[in-house]
C-alpha cells in the first residue's frame, strides 16, 4: 500500500516536471524574464476593454525594456483571455500564478472578474493591480490587491451632481446591469448622492448582461417621465439600450460610467448616443502634455485612439515596474510593500497614490458624445 | 393603458422572432417527432450570413428594402441548404435508429455549430448593420412604433402566411401533412418521404434564417452562441402551441413573447428567462398537449 501511494508520487512529480518543461518551451521566455500575468477580456462582450488594457501594458514594458528593463531583468508580460466570463478570470489568473509562476497580476476592468481571480492571487501572495475595477468591493479582498483607478462611491456621486447640477435633472431613472457588481454598486453610489441632493428616482430598472432586449424596461421608463436615464452599465449593451430608446421616443440624454469608454458605444450607438455622458479616468483630447505624448505613441504603435482602459493599463503596468525597482526584489511581500507605498506617481491618467484601502485616490473626468467622437466635457476633483 | 400597449407591440414583436424559430421545431417534430436541438443554431447562422451578406452586397451602410430582400434572401437560402445537409448527414442514417440517437446526435450538432461559429467567425460580438433607418413608423400619444418593428411584424405575417400556403394548398404541403400522420402508410402511397423530410427541415430552417435578419434588425448583436436561449425558448413556445402544430407554434411563439415583456415591464426583467421555463413546465404537467395540439394514441 505505502509502495504504490510512493510509486504514485514519483509518477506525479515526473509528470509535474513534464509539465514545467513544456509551459516552459511553449511560451519560450528569456530565463531571466520577470515575469508578469495579465488575465483579461481580449474576446466576449467586453472584449476592447481586456484589449485596450492589454495594448497598454504591453506598450509600456515595452519602452520600460527598451530602457533597460528593471533590476537588470526584461520584463515579460504573458496575457490569459477570460473571454470577458466571470468564472474563467479566476481560473485565469490559477493558470498565470501555478503555470507560468508571474511575480504579479495585472487585471481586470471588469469588477466581477477582478473579485472572482483575486482571491486566488491573495491566497498565493502574488499581488495583484487591477487597472480599472471601480467597485469598492475588489481592493477588500485582502492585502496583495490594489488599483489604480478611483472606485464608485466617487464616481457615483460624481454623475449625480453632474445630473443635479449641470443638466438640472429633478427626477432620474436607473437601469442597470444586475450580473455586474460595477453596474449594481455604481446604481447603487448613484441613486444615494442624488437623492441627497434632493433628485428623486422615478424607475429603478435592471437588466442581465448579455440581454438584446430592452424595450420593456425602456418603456416603463419612458411612462415615469424622467430628466436624464442613468445607465452604469458595459458598452455593448448602452449602445443597445440607446437605441431602443431612441425608437421608443426617449429623447432624454444618457447618463454612465466608465464602461462606456469604448470605441465601441459609438460604433454600436451611432446617433442614438449622441448629447450622452459619461464618467471616466482620462479624456484623449486633453491639452496635458504627458497624455498628448502618450496618445501619439500609442497611436503610432496600435492605431486608434486610446481609451481609458489603455490608459490605465499602461499605469498600472508603469507602477508595478516602479515598484519592483523600489523593492528591489521580485519576492511577494517585498513587491507588495512597494506597491502600497507608492507616492505621487506621475501616471496618464493623473497622479497616482495608493491610499491605505490600497485605492488610488484620483480625478474624474465627464465626457460628452459629440459629432460621433468622445469630447472633454470637465474634470471633477476628488476633493 | 398606452404603456401596456407599447409592451404589447413590443412583445408582439419580439414574440414574432420566437414564432418563426418555433414553427422549425414544430414541422420537423410533425414529420420526424425528433426535436431538433440544432434550430437555434441554425438560426445563429442565418444572422451571421446577413451580416456577411449586408457587407458583401455593400448594403451595410445604406438602408434600402431591396438591400433588405437580398440580405433576407441570402440568409434564409443559407439556412435551406444548411437544413438540408444537416438533415441529410446527421438525422438520415439514424432514421431506423431509436429515437433518442439522434436527439442526441441533434444536441452534438448544435454544439458542433456553436463551436465551429466561434472558431471560424471568432467569439466577439459582431453589430448588425442598420439595413432599415430607425423611425418613428407611427406614433399615437406615447405609443411608439419603429418601422424596425413594423418590419419585422410584416416579414413574419408574410413568411407565415407563405407557409400556411404551402402546407395546406400544395401537393408538397399534403404530402408533407401525410407524412406527418403515418410515414409508412405515405411511402406506400408513393409519398417520396425522404425528400419530403428534407423539405421540411429546407423550410423551418429558412424561416429560421429570416428570424436571425430579424434580431438582426431589431436587437443588432449577433454572436456564435446567440442561438442557445431563443433556441430552448422557440422549443418551449413550440410546447406551449402544441409541439406539431404549426398554428400553434405561431401563437405560441407570439405569447411568449407578449409574456416575457410583460414581465421584464411589470415584474422585474431578473425573471424573464425563468418565465419561459416555468410555462414549460406548467404545460408539460398540466396540458402536455400544448394549446393546439390533440392527444393521439401511442403506436405500437
Amino acid at each position: 500500500m505505502v509502495r504504490t501511494a510512493r510509486r504514485a508520487g514519483g509518477i506525479a512529480v515526473a509528470a509535474v516536471a513534464l509539465l514545467a518543461c513544456g509551459s516552459g518551451h511553449s511560451g519560450g521566455t528569456a530565463k531571466d524574464a520577470i515575469r508578469v500575468g495579465h488575465f483579461a477580456s481580449l474576446t466576449g462582450d467586453t472584449a476592447t476593454f481586456g484589449r485596450s488594457a492589454d495594448r497598454g501594458i504591453r506598450m509600456a514594458v515595452e519602452e520600460l525594456n527598451a530602457a533597460g528593463g528593471v533590476l537588470g531583468r526584461p520584463i515579460e508580460v504573458i496575457t490569459e483571455d477570460d473571454r470577458s466570463v466571470t468564472e474563467e478570470a479566476r481560473s485565469a489568473a490559477q493558470k498565470l500564478i501555478q503555470r507560468d509562476q508571474v511575480v504579479a497580476l495585472l487585471g481586470e476592468v471588469a469588477s466581477s472578474r477582478s473579485l472572482a481571480a483575486a482571491p486566488e492571487a491573495q491566497r498565493a501572495g502574488v499581488p495583484m493591480i487591477s487597472p480599472a475595477s471601480t467597485n469598492p468591493r475588489v481592493t477588500e479582498v485582502g492585502d496583495h490587491v490594489f488599483r489604480t483607478c478611483f472606485i464608485d462611491p466617487f464616481q457615483g456621486a460624481v454623475m449625480a451632481r453632474f445630473a443635479h447640477d449641470d443638466l438640472r435633472a429633478k427626477r432620474v431613472a436607473v437601469l442597470f446591469d444586475f450580473k455586474q457588481d460595477y453596474s449594481v454598486g455604481l446604481a447603487e453610489f448613484f441613486r444615494k448622492t442624488f437623492e441627497q441632493l434632493g433628485g428623486e428616482i422615478v424607475a429603478d430598472e435592471r437588466y442581465t448582461s448579455g440581454d438584446i432586449e430592452f424595450r420593456a424596461q425602456l418603456t416603463t421608463i419612458r411612462s415615469a417621465a424622467p430628466d436624464a436615464i442613468f445607465v452604469p452599465g458595459y458598452y455593448t449593451e448602452v449602445g443597445l439600450i440607446a437605441k431602443q430608446a431612441r425608437e421608443l421616443g426617449i429623447t432624454v440624454p444618457l447618463l454612465g460610467g466608465d464602461g462606456w469608454d469604448s470605441e465601441k458605444t459609438l460604433e454600436i450607438g451611432g446617433p442614438a448616443v449622441e448629447g450622452d455622458y459619461f464618467s471616466t479616468h482620462y479624456a484623449a483630447d486633453s491639452d496635458d502634455p504627458r497624455v498628448q505624448d502618450f496618445v501619439k505613441r500609442y497611436q503610432a504603435k496600435n492605431g486608434g485612439v486610446p481609451d481609458a482602459m489603455a490608459a490605465l493599463g499602461y499605469d498600472a503596468a508603469r507602477i508595478l515596474a516602479d515598484s519592483l525597482a523600489r523593492a528591489g526584489k521580485t519576492d511577494g511581500p517585498a513587491l507588495r510593500d512597494a506597491i502600497a507605498s507608492t507616492k505621487d506617481f506621475a501616471g496618464v491618467t493623473g497622479r497616482i497614490t495608493i491610499d491605505p484601502q490600497r485605492n488610488a485616490v484620483k480625478d474624474a473626468v465627464v465626457l460628452k458624445i459629440d459629432g460621433g467622437r468622445f469630447r472633454y466635457h470637465r474634470t471633477v476633483s476628488a476633493q | 393603458m398606452e404603456n401596456l400597449l407599447q409592451q404589447l407591440v413590443n412583445g408582439i414583436a419580439w414574440g414574432s422572432i420566437y414564432a418563426l424559430v418555433a414553427l422549425g421545431y414544430t414541422m420537423v417534430y410533425g414529420v420526424l417527432r425528433l426535436i431538433n436541438f440544432a434550430h437555434g443554431e441554425v438560426y445563429m447562422v442565418g444572422a451571421m450570413t446577413g451580416f456577411y451578406a449586408a457587407h458583401a452586397l455593400g448594403v451595410a451602410d445604406r438602408p434600402s428594402a431591396l438591400g433588405l430582400a437580398a440580405t433576407l434572401l441570402a440568409a434564409m437560402a443559407t439556412c435551406a441548404a444548411l437544413g438540408a445537409t444537416i438533415e441529410r448527414v446527421a438525422y438520415r442514417p439514424l432514421r431506423r435508429a431509436p429515437r433518442l440517437a439522434p436527439l442526441i446526435t441533434a444536441i452534438g450538432v448544435s454544439l458542433l455549430l456553436q463551436n465551429a461559429g466561434q472558431l471560424v467567425l471568432g467569439a466577439d460580438p459582431k453589430f448588425f448593420p442598420p439595413l432599415v433607418a430607425s423611425r418613428e413608423a407611427w406614433r399615437v400619444g406615447s405609443l411608439a412604433v419603429s418601422n424596425i418593428q413594423l418590419t419585422v411584424m410584416a416579414t413574419a405575417v408574410v413568411l407565415m402566411a407563405g407557409l400556411e400556403l404551402v402546407v395546406m394548398r400544395t401537393r408538397v404541403g399534403r404530402a408533407m401533412r401525410a407524412v406527418a400522420q403515418d410515414a409508412d402508410a405515405a411511402a406506400l402511397m408513393g409519398v417520396p418521404v425522404d425528400r419530403i423530410i428534407q423539405l421540411t427541415f429546407v423550410l423551418g430552417s429558412a424561416l429560421a434564417g429570416a428570424a436571425g435578419i430579424q434580431v438582426g434588425l431589431s436587437n443588432p448583436k449577433i454572436d456564435p452562441l446567440m442561438g442557445l436561449m431563443p433556441g430552448l425558448k422557440a422549443f418551449v413556445a413550440a410546447v406551449l402551441g402544441g409541439i406539431g402544430s404549426i398554428p400553434g407554434a405561431m401563437v405560441g411563439g407570439l405569447l411568449l413573447g407578449v409574456v416575457e415583456t410583460l414581465v421584464a415591464g411589470y415584474l422585474s426583467s431578473t425573471y424573464r428567462d425563468a418565465i419561459a421555463f416555468v410555462i414549460l413546465i406548467a404545460i408539460l404537467l398540466y396540458r402536455p398537449t400544448g394549446l393546439f395540439g390533440s392527444a393521439q394514441a401511442e403506436k405500437v
